[in-house]
C-alpha cells in the first residue's frame, strides 16, 4: 500500500505534535502525578482481576464444559476478603489524596501575592508591585506564587494543568490557590467551570521565567504606580478618608494597622482582618460595624470594580499610620476653602 | 432458540408455543385503550417509546459535539449553539431517559409481577406519572424549539439566574415536573414492594431486581424535592430576583451547588441502583447459580442508597467548601465506594462453578461489569482530595460518568431490555444480530472515552467548543468511537421493531429463569396471574423449577 508523501508527512507532524501526558511545570505536580499513578496500579490491576474471573470462569464453567450448576450459597470468608481489601486500599488513598489536597490549599507564609479578577470573558492579573495583564501571568521560577481570585460575575475556575492545581473563582468572595513553578516555558490556563458563550475562549497562557528575567520583565511592564498606590489614590477620591482619617474625633474607625488586627464588632462578634473582611466591610458596612461607630456609612455595592476593590484592599494592608491620609485630606479641604478666582462664589 | 436443555429434562417444546390469544397487548384495541389504561404493563410500554425516543434526540445531539470536537477549531457550529448542545444533551439524557430508563419501564413492567402481585398499588397514579414524564418532556421539547437552553445540565447559578437569555424557565419547569413523575413512580414502588407481597413472598426471597429497584425508589422520594425546590428558587431568581443565591443581594451563590448536588448526587444512584438490579438477574440466569451472596448483594444496594446521600459535596472539592468538611466528604465517598466493590465480586462469583451460557443479555453484562469497574474506580480518583483538584472540571470526569452511565446504566438497560423482551412482547430478537451489536457497542464505547481519560489528564476543559491543537489526535479517535457506538445502539432500534412481527415465538420461559415473570405466560395477561402464586422457593432457585417443570410435564403429558 502506498501512502502519498504528503499524507505521510501530514501524519508524522500531527502525531509528533500530540499530548499525551502534561508536562510537570511545578513542585506540586510530581506529588499528584504519583498519587495518580497508584491509582492507575490500582485501576489496572482491579480491572485485570475482574476480567480474569469473568473470562476465566466462562471458559472453566461453560456449558459445554460444565453442565450442571452446582449450589453455592457464598462464602462470609471471601465476601469479607473482598470488602476490606478495596476498603484498605480507598482508605490508603484518601489519606493521600487529603495530604496533597492541604498542600495544594494552604500556601507557604512567603508566598507572592497575584490577584487574579475573572470576568466574562478574560482573565485579569494585577501584581501588586502594579503590573496588569489580561490572559496573562508572568511568574518567576523558585518562588512561591499564591493567587487571590475574585470573579466579577459567574463561577469561573482558574486551571493550570501543567502545575495540577485548580480552583473555582467565586462571585463576591475570594478563594487562593498557590504553586512553585520550576521550568521556565510558557504553559495553559483554562476556565474549566462552564461560564457562557465564551468560555472555550477563556484562556491564557502563564510565562514561567527565571528570577533575572521576572526582574526584568517586572520593571519593563509596570504601569507606574503599585496597586497600593492606585488604592490610596481610589481612597482620596471616593471621599473615605473624610471620615476614616484618624482623628479622634472621626466618624470612622482609624485603617491604620487595622489589617491582620483583630477587631471587636457592634453586634459582639470578634474578626480578623484580612482581605475578605475588608472587602466585604466595603460593600456591606451595616453587616460588619466596628464597635463605638454609629451605622453611617454608605454601602458600596456596585460602585467600586473588583480591581478597585483589590487597590483599597492593598492600600489598606499597607496603611501603618494616618499622616498621608490627614494631609491629603488638608490638601483637599485647603482646595476647597480656597476661592479659586477673585469673585467667583462657590456653589 | 439456542439455550435451554440439559439442566432441566422434559422441556415443553419452544417451538410449538404460540402467542397466547388473551394478553395485556389483545385485551383492549385502539390509541385511546392505551392512554388511559391503568395496567402497570402497558404504562411501562408507554414509558419505553418515550425514553426510546428522548435517547435517539439526545444521542443525536451528542453526536453533534462529537462532530464539532473533530478539529480544534470552533467551526461546525457557532459557540452558543454548542453551548446548547451539550446543555440539551444533559437535560435529555440525564431527566428524559436515564432517570426513568430501567425502573419506569422494565421495573414497571416486572415488579408486580415478580412479587405476586396484579397491579402497582397506585395504577392512576403510574398513569399520572407518565403523563407528567411526557408534561415535562413537552415543556422540554419546547425550550430546545424555542431556541434552546445554555446552563449545562446543571443549571449554575448565577450564570443561569442573570447572565444568560435562553428559554431557562420553561427547561427547568420541565424538569421540575418531569420529577414528580420520578416521586410517583418510586411511591408506587414502595408501597407495591412493601403491601403487596405474594403469599410467602418474604423480603429475602425477593428478586435482587427488586431489592435495588426498592433502594432506588427510596432515593427517588426523599432527593427528587430537593430539586424541585432549588428549580423554584432559580426560577424565582430569575424572574423576581429573590437573591437567595445572588451574592450582591446578600445570596451565597454556594448554596446552588450544595442544592443542586444534594439531589444530583443521589440521582446517580437513582440512575445505577436498578441496571445493578438487571446485572444480578441476569447474572444469575445464563450461570443457572443463585447469586453469590444475596444478601451481601441486597444489602449493599441499601448501603449505597443510604452513604449516596452523604457525599454530595465531592462535586465541590474546589469550590472553596472549607477544608475539613471536604475530608469528611472525600472520607464518605470512599466509603460509598465499597458496596459497589463487593457488588462486582459478587457477580463474578456468581459464575464460579455455573454452567454458563453466553446470550446476548450476557454479554451486554460482561459490557457492564468491566465498564463499571473501571467508571467507579476512576471515580475513586475524582473522591481523593489532592486528585480531584486536578482531574474535576476537565474531559476525565465526562469519561468517567459516562463510564458510569453509558457503560454502567445504559449496557444495564440494554441487557435488561433483550433479557425481558419476550417476555414483554411474546417474541424474541434475533440471536446473532444482537451479539454483534453489543459487541459493537463495547468497542465503539471504550474507543469513545478512553481517549477521554487521557484528554482529562493533560487538562482538556470539559464544555469547550475549541482546544488546543494538540489534543487533537484524542479527540479524532473519541469522534471515530462515537460513530461506532452510534451504530450499535442504532441496530437494536432496527431488530427489536423488526421482531415485534417476524421474531421468534419466545413461549413462557425461554430462559428457564426462575423469577415468578418467568412462570407465567408471555406477553402476561392483564391480571399477570390466573391465581394468586405462593411462594415457598428461594430467589433463584434452579432446583425447585427443575422439579416444577418435570411435575407440570409429567401432569400434562
Amino acid at each position: 500500500m502506498h501512502i502519498s508523501p504528503v499524507l505521510w508527512q501530514f501524519l508524522v507532524k500531527w502525531l509528533t505534535n500530540s499530548a499525551l501526558f502534561p508536562r510537570e511545570a511545578s513542585t506540586i505536580a510530581p506529588w499528584a502525578d504519583a498519587l495518580y499513578f497508584f491509582l492507575l496500579l490500582i485501576t489496572i490491576v482491579g480491572v485485570t482481576l475482574v476480567s480474569t474471573l469473568i473470562f476465566g470462569f466462562s471458559i472453566r464453567y461453560r456449558k459445554e464444559k460444565h453442565p450442571v450448576a452446582e449450589h453455592i450459597e457464598g462464602s462470609t470468608l471471601l465476601e469479607a476478603t473482598w470488602t476490606i481489601i478495596p476498603l484498605a486500599l480507598f482508605l490508603i488513598v484518601f489519606v493521600w489524596g487529603a495530604l496533597l489536597y492541604f498542600r495544594i490549599y494552604n500556601p507557604p507564609t512567603n508566598a507572592m501575592n497575584v490577584y487574579i479578577v475573572g470576568k466574562q470573558w478574560m482573565w485579569k492579573a494585577e501584581h501588586p508591585g502594579g503590573q496588569h495583564e489580561i490572559n496573562a501571568l508572568h511568574v518567576p521560577t523558585g518562588r512561591p506564587i499564591q493567587l487571590t481570585m475574585i470573579s466579577q460575575d459567574v463561577f469561573h475556575s482558574f486551571s493550570l494543568p501543567d502545575f495540577r492545581v485548580k480552583r473555582e473563582v467565586i462571585p463576591g468572595r475570594y478563594s487562593t490557590v498557590w504553586f512553585e513553578a520550576t521550568t521556565p516555558g510558557t504553559y495553559h490556563i483554562f476556565c474549566t467551570q462552564y461560564c457562557g458563550t465564551n468560555h472555550a475562549a477563556m484562556i491564557g497562557e502563564v510565562t514561567v521565567l527565571t528570577p533575572e528575567d521576572y526582574k526584568k520583565w517586572t520593571q519593563t511592564s509596570t504601569s507606574g504606580m503599585s496597586l497600593a498606590q492606585s488604592g490610596e489614590r481610589l481612597f482620596a477620591s471616593m471621599g473615605c478618608n473624610a471620615c476614616h482619617s484618624g482623628n479622634a474625633a472621626a466618624r470612622g474607625p482609624s485603617l491604620a494597622g487595622v489589617y491582620g488586627s483583630k477587631l471587636q464588632l457592634t453586634n459582639g462578634q470578634q474578626v480578623l482582618v484580612n482581605d475578605a473582611y475588608l472587602r466585604d466591610a466595603i460593600l456591606n458596612p451595616s453587616q460588619h460595624l466596628t464597635a463605638g461607630y454609629a451605622p453611617i456609612m454608605p454601602t458600596y455595592q456596585g460602585q467600586i470594580s473588583e480591581e478597585g476593590l483589590i487597590d483599597l484592599v492593598e492600600y489598606i494592608k499597607t496603611l501603618q499610620t494616618n499622616y498621608r491620609v490627614q494631609q491629603t485630606l488638608t490638601t483637599s479641604e485647603s482646595n476647597q476653602a480656597a476661592p479659586v478666582a477673585p469673585g467667583v462664589v462657590k456653589p | 432458540m439456542s439455550t435451554t436443555s440439559s439442566t432441566i429434562l422434559n422441556l415443553p417444546d419452544q417451538k410449538t408455543a404460540t402467542i397466547p390469544k388473551m394478553n395485556y397487548i389483545t385485551k383492549e384495541d385502539g390509541l385511546w385503550s392505551w392512554l388511559t389504561t391503568g395496567d402497570h404493563k402497558r404504562i411501562a410500554m408507554l414509558y419505553l417509546i418515550s425514553i426510546t425516543f428522548f435517547f435517539f434526540i439526545g444521542g443525536i445531539f451528542a453526536g453533534l459535539i462529537r462532530l464539532e470536537l473533530l478539529t480544534p477549531q470552533a467551526d461546525l457550529v457557532a459557540s452558543d449553539t454548542y453551548n446548547k448542545l451539550f446543555s440539551m444533551h444533559g437535560i435529555v439524557m440525564v431527566f428524559l431517559f436515564l432517570v426513568p430508563s430501567v425502573p419506569a419501564t422494565i421495573g414497571n413492567f416486572l415488579i408486580p409481577i415478580m412479587i405476586g402481585a396484579k397491579d402497582l398499588a397506585f395504577p392512576k397514579i403510574n398513569l399520572l406519572s407518565w403523563y407528567l414524564y411526557v408534561f415535562g418532556a413537552i415543556f422540554i421539547l419546547a425550550a430546545m424549539i424555542w431556541g434552546g437552553v445554555d446552563t449545562g445540565w446543571t443549571f449554575t447559578t448565577p450564570l443561569s439566574t442573570h447572565y444568560l437569555n435562553t428559554n431557562v424557565v420553561p427547561a427547568a419547569l420541565g424538569v421540575f415536573i418531569a420529577g414528580f413523575s420520578s416521586i410517583f413512580t418510586g411511591l408506587n414502588f414502595i408501597v407495591t414492594i412493601h403491601r403487596m407481597r405474594a403469599p410467602g413472598m418474604t423480603w429475602f426471597k425477593m428478586p435482587l431486581f427488586v431489592w435495588s429497584n426498592y433502594a432506588a425508589s427510596i432515593l427517588m422520594v426523599l432527593g427528587t424535592p430537593v430539586l424541585a425546590i432549588t428549580l423554584t428558587l432559580v426560577a424565582l431568581e430569575r424572574t423576581i430576583h429573590i437573591g437567595v443565591f445572588d451574592p450582591t443581594l446578600g445570596g451565597d451563590p454556594l448554596l446552588f451547588q450544595h442544592l443542586f448536588w444534594f439531589y444530583s448526587h443521589p440521582a446517580v444512584y437513582i440512575m445505577i441502583l436498578p441496571g445493578m438490579g438487571v446485572i444480578s438477574e441476569v447474572m444469575s440466569t445464563f450461570s443457572r447459580k443463585r447469586v453469590f451472596g444475596y444478601t451481601a448483594v441486597a444489602f449493599s444496594s441499601v448501603a449505597i442508597a443510604v452513604f449516596g446521600f452523604f457525599v454530595w459535596a465531592h462535586h465541590m472539592f474546589i469550590m472553596g467548601v472549607s477544608n475539613y468538611s471536604a475530608l469528611v466528604f472525600s472520607l464518605l465517598t470512599m466509603l460509598v465506594a465499597v458496596p459497589s466493590a463487593i457488588k462486582v465480586f459478587n457477580w463474578a462469583f456468581t459464575m464460579q462453578k455455573g454452567s454458563i451460557t453466553f446470550e446476548t443479555p450476557m454479554l451486554y453484562s460482561f459490557a457492564f461489569i468491566g465498564l463499571f469497574t473501571i467508571g467507579g474506580l476512576t471515580g475513586v480518583f475524582l473522591g481523593s482530595l489532592g486528585m480531584d483538584i486536578h482531574l474535576t472540571e476537565t474531559y476525565f470526569i465526562v469519561a468517567h460518568f459516562h463510564y458510569v452511565m453509558v457503560g454502567g446504566m445504559l449496557m444495564a438497560f440494554m441487557a435488561g431490555i433483550h433479557f425481558w423482551w419476550p417476555k414483554l412482547v411474546g417474541r424474541m430478537y434475533p440471536e446473532s444480530l444482537s451479539k454483534l451489536a453489543a459487541v459493537t457497542s463495547f468497542i465503539g464505547f471504550n474507543l469513545t472515552f478512553m481517549p477521554q481519560f487521557i484528554l482529562g489528564y493533560l487538562g482538556m476543559p470539559r464544555r469547550y467548543h475549541s482546544y488546543p491543537a494538540e489534543y487533537q489526535v484524542l479527540n479524532v479517535l473519541s469522534t471515530a468511537g462515537a460513530t461506532v457506538l452510534g451504530v450499535g445502539f442504532v441496530l437494536p432500534l432496527i431488530y427489536f421493531a423488526w421482531s415485534l412481527k417476524y421474531g421468534e415465538i419466545a413461549g413462557n420461559n425461554p430462559w428457564q429463569a426462575t423469577g415468578l415473570e418467568w412462570q407465567i405466560q408471555s406477553p402476561p395477561l392483564t391480571e399477570n396471574f390466573t391465581e394468586t402464586p405462593i411462594v415457598t422457593q428461594e430467589a433463584y432457585d434452579y432446583e425447585w423449577l427443575a422439579n416444577k417443570t418435570q411435575h407440570e410435564v409429567t401432569t400434562v403429558g
